[in-house]
C-alpha cells in the first residue's frame, strides 16, 4: 500500500529518525575535533584516529572481540540451522515442545540473568568436572553461541518455510541421496538466510557487554568491556574515533548488502 | 553385475540410508536440545540453587546448597536472601517498581515514534521503502553501547545540546539532562526503536488499501478511520513490538548505568552492583529470580502470541 501521509505523521517520523541519527552524526563530526569536548569546535584534526591506531590495549581488545564473534557466530549458525530444520521438516517429533521453549526463552531473557547464571554454571562445572578451568575466551564463545543460535534459528526458519520442497523431491527422484541433497540443493537455496543469521550472531556477540562481563576472566577483556570501563570515566575522544570507524564499517556493509539484495531481487522477479 | 545383485544392493543402500536417516534426524534435534539444556536451563537451575544458600568468604563466594561430609548429609538451605530483599525493600523492590515504570513509559514513547515511522515506510514507494528500512536497520546493526555513548556527548552539561542552546542565547545555565528520567527515555528510544518499528511495519505493509478507501468513501473522518479500522488491524504489530521493547527494557543494565543517576535505579544495575561491587552472589541470584518472576507473565504471553503465529503460518505444524 502506498499513498500520501499527513503532516503530523511526517513530523513524528522525522523526529524519530532524528533521535536515531543525530547523536551518531554529532559524534562523527566531533571525532575530528582537535579539542577533547563534544561541544566546542577547536579546529579540524585527525589526531584521535592516529592515537587510536597506536593504542595497543584497544587494538588487542578489538582483535579478541573479532575472534570471539567469529567462532560464536559459526557455532551459533550451525546449531541454529539444526534447530530450524528440526522445526520446519520434522513435524511433531518428541522434544519439539522442549526445543521450541528452550530456543525461544534466551531471546527474551534479561542479559544480566543469562550472564550471572552461566557464570554460576561454569563455576559449578569447574568444581565437579574440572572444566572449564577458569574463565576466558572459551566461556565467552559458549555464552555467545548459546543466545546466538536462538536468533539464527529464527532467521533460518523463516527462509526454510518458504522453501519449495518439490526441488528436493526432484533431486530424490533423480537418485540423489542425503547428505548430497542437503549440500547441493537445500543449502544453496537457504544460503542468504544462513549468511544473514551468521552476521546477526556475529554482531550480537561483537556488541555484547553484559554477558561477556560475567563470563570473562582476567586478561580476556573484549572491546565492549574495555569501552564501557573507559566511558564510565567520562567522554574519551579516542572512543569517538573508534565509534565513528565502527559505524562507518557497518554503514558501508549494510548499504552494500541492501544493494546486492535489490539486484538479486530485480533479477529473479 | 546381475540384475538381481544390483537390486539387492539398491535395497540394501536404501535400508542403510533409512537407518542413518532416522539416527541423523534424531541427532539434528537432539544435539541443539542438549546444548540448550546444559547452557541455558541448567544455569537457571544453578542460579535458583545459589539464591537459597549463604554467602561466605571462599572461592566460589557461596556455600554449597547441599552435600555430604563426615556427619552425613548437610544442607545450607536458607530463605535469608529473599528475606533481605523484603527487609530492605526500598533498595531492592523499589528499583523493581522503577524498572517496570521506566520500561512501561519507554515502550509508550517508542510506540509514539515507531507507529508514524512504520506508517510512513509502509506507504512509501518501493524504492523509498528500501531506503527507509535500511535507515531503521542500520542503528540496529551498530553497537548500542556506542550509540548510548554518543548520546552522552549530546546530553552532558557541557555537551552539544547545552552548548548549542547557550550559544543561541536561549538559556543561561546548562540544563540538567543526564541522570534524569529524560536521559533514560532517550537511551531506551535510541536502543529499542528499531525493534518496535519492524513488527509494526510488517502488519502495516499487508494492510489492504481498499478497506481504508471504503471507510473514507463512506464518510468517516481520518481519525475515525484510524480508530475503527486501522488501529484494530495493526494491533498485533503493536502488541508484538511492545513486548519486544518492554521485556528487555525491564532488565536493561547499560542504559541506567551510563545515563541514569541514583534516582534511576533499575534491577539490572542493582544485580550488577550486588555481584561485582558487594560480591554477594546469593543475593544477586535472588535478584535474578525476582527479575524472572516479574517477566514471567509478559514472556509467557509473548510465547503464546508467537505460538499462534507459528501455527497460522506453518500448515505442517501439528501434523505428523
Amino acid at each position: 500500500m502506498t499513498g500520501r501521509i499527513s503532516l503530523p505523521v511526517m513530523c513524528l517520523g522525522i523526529l524519530g529518525f532524528g533521535i536515531l541519527y543525530v547523536p551518531m552524526a554529532v559524534m562523527i563530526v566531533f571525532s575530528f575535533n582537535a579539542g577533547k569536548l563534544v561541544s566546542v569546535w577547536s579546529g579540524f584534526s585527525a589526531k584521535w584516529y592516529a592515537s587510536l591506531l597506536t593504542n595497543e590495549q584497544l587494538l588487542n581488545a578489538f582483535g579478541l572481540s573479532l575472534f570471539i564473534a567469529f567462532w560464536a557466530a559459526t557455532i551459533a549458525t550451525f546449531f541454529g540451522m539444526l534447530i530450524a530444520i528440526a522445526f520446519v521438516r520434522f513435524g511433531d517429533f518428541r522434544g519439539r515442545l522442549a526445543l521450541s521453549g528452550l530456543s525461544s526463552a534466551p531471546l527474551v531473557m534479561p542479559e544480566v540473568v543469562t550472564g550471572l547464571s552461566l557464570l554460576l554454571l561454569f563455576i559449578g562445572m569447574e568444581s565437579v568436572l574440572g572444566w572449564p578451568a577458569g574463565r576466558g575466551v572459551d566461556t565467552i564463545i559458549i555464552a555467545h553461541a548459546t543466545f546466538g543460535m536462538c536468533f539464527a534459528a529464527v532467521v533460518i526458519q523463516a527462509r526454510l518455510r518458504d522453501f519449495d520442497q518439490a526441488i528436493e523431491e526432484a533431486a530424490y527422484d533423480l537418485g540423489a541421496r542425503q547428505p548430497f541433497v542437503f549440500f547441493s540443493v537445500t543449502l544453496p537455496v537457504i544460503l542468504p538466510a544462513v549468511i544473514a543469521a551468521w552476521l546477526l550472531a556475529f554482531t550480537l556477540s561483537f556488541d555484547d557487554l553484559v554477558i561477556a562481563s560475567f563470563v570473562s576472566g582476567p586478561g580476556s577483556s573484549t572491546l565492549p568491556i574495555l569501552v564501557f570501563s573507559k566511558v564510565r570515566l567520562g567522554v574519551t575522544p579516542e572512543i569517538n574515533a573508534l565509534a565513528s570507524v565502527m559505524i562507518s564499517i557497518v554503514t558501508v556493509s549494510v548499504i552494500m548488502a541492501a544493494y546486492v539484495m535489490r539486484r538479486r531481487l530485480g533479477k529473479t522477479g | 553385475m546381475t540384475m538381481m545383485g544390483y537390486k539387492c544392493m539398491q535395497q540394501g543402500g536404501s535400508v542403510l540410508y533409512r537407518l542413518t536417516g532416522a539416527t541423523g534426524r534424531r541427532l539434528v534435534a537432539a544435539v541443539p536440545l542438549v546444548w540448550l539444556l546444559v547452557f541455558f536451563l541448567l544455569p537457571l537451575l544453578e542460579t535458583l540453587q545459589v539464591s537459597f544458600t549463604t554467602a561466605q568468604r571462599s572461592v566460589p563466594p557461596y556455600a554449597p546448597l547441599w552435600g555430604f561430609d563426615e556427619t552425613g548429609f548437610f544442607t545450607n538451605f536458607t530463605l535469608d536472601n529473599y528475606a533481605l530483599l523484603a527487609a530492605y525493600w526500598q533498595d531492592y523492590i523499589g528499583p523493581a517498581g522503577n524498572s517496570i515504570k521506566l520500561a512501561f513509559f519507554s515502550t509508550l514513547v517508542c510506540l509514539l515514534f515507531a507507529y508514524p515511522m512504520a506508517w510512513w515506510i509502509a506507504r512509501s514507494t518501493a524504492k523509498w521503502r528500501v531506503v527507509l528500512l535500511v535507515m531503521v536497520m542500520l542503528p540496529f546493526w551498530t553497537s548500542s553501547l556506542l550509540r548510548i555513548y554518543a548520546l552522552i556527548g549530546l546530553l552532558n552539561p557541557n555537551g552539544f545540546i547545552n552548548s548549542l542552546l547557550i550559544w543561541l542565547g536561549l538559556i543561561d545555565a546548562p540544563l540538567r539532562m543526564m541522570q534524569t528520567d529524560f536521559s533514560i527515555y532517550m537511551g531506551m528510544v535510541l536502543t529499542y526503536l528499531p525493534l518496535m518499528i519492524l513488527p509494526l511495519y510488517a502488519v502495516m505493509v499487508r494492510l489492504d488499501d481498499d478497506v481504508i478507501e471504503v471507510a473514507t468513501d463512506l464518510g468517516a473522518s481520518s481519525v475515525a478511520v484510524w480508530w475503527t479500522v486501522i488501529l484494530p488491524l495493526t494491533l498485533p504489530g503493536v502488541i508484538a513490538g511492545s513486548l519486544l521493547v518492554f521485556i528487555p527494557a525491564v532488565g536493561e543494565f547499560v542504559i541506567p548505568a551510563l545515563l541514569g543517576g541514583p534516582d534511576q535505579l533499575m534491577m539490572g544495575k542493582v544485580l550488577w552492583t550486588e555481584f561485582f561491587r558487594n560480591r554477594d552472589w546469593p543475593v544477586a541470584a535472588a535478584i535474578a529470580m525476582l527479575l524472572l518472576a516479574i517477566l514471567t507473565v509478559p514472556i509467557i504471553y509473548a510465547r503464546y502470541q508467537d505460538g499462534r503465529e507459528d501455527h497460522a503460518s506453518d500448515p505442517q505444524a501439528g501434523t505428523p
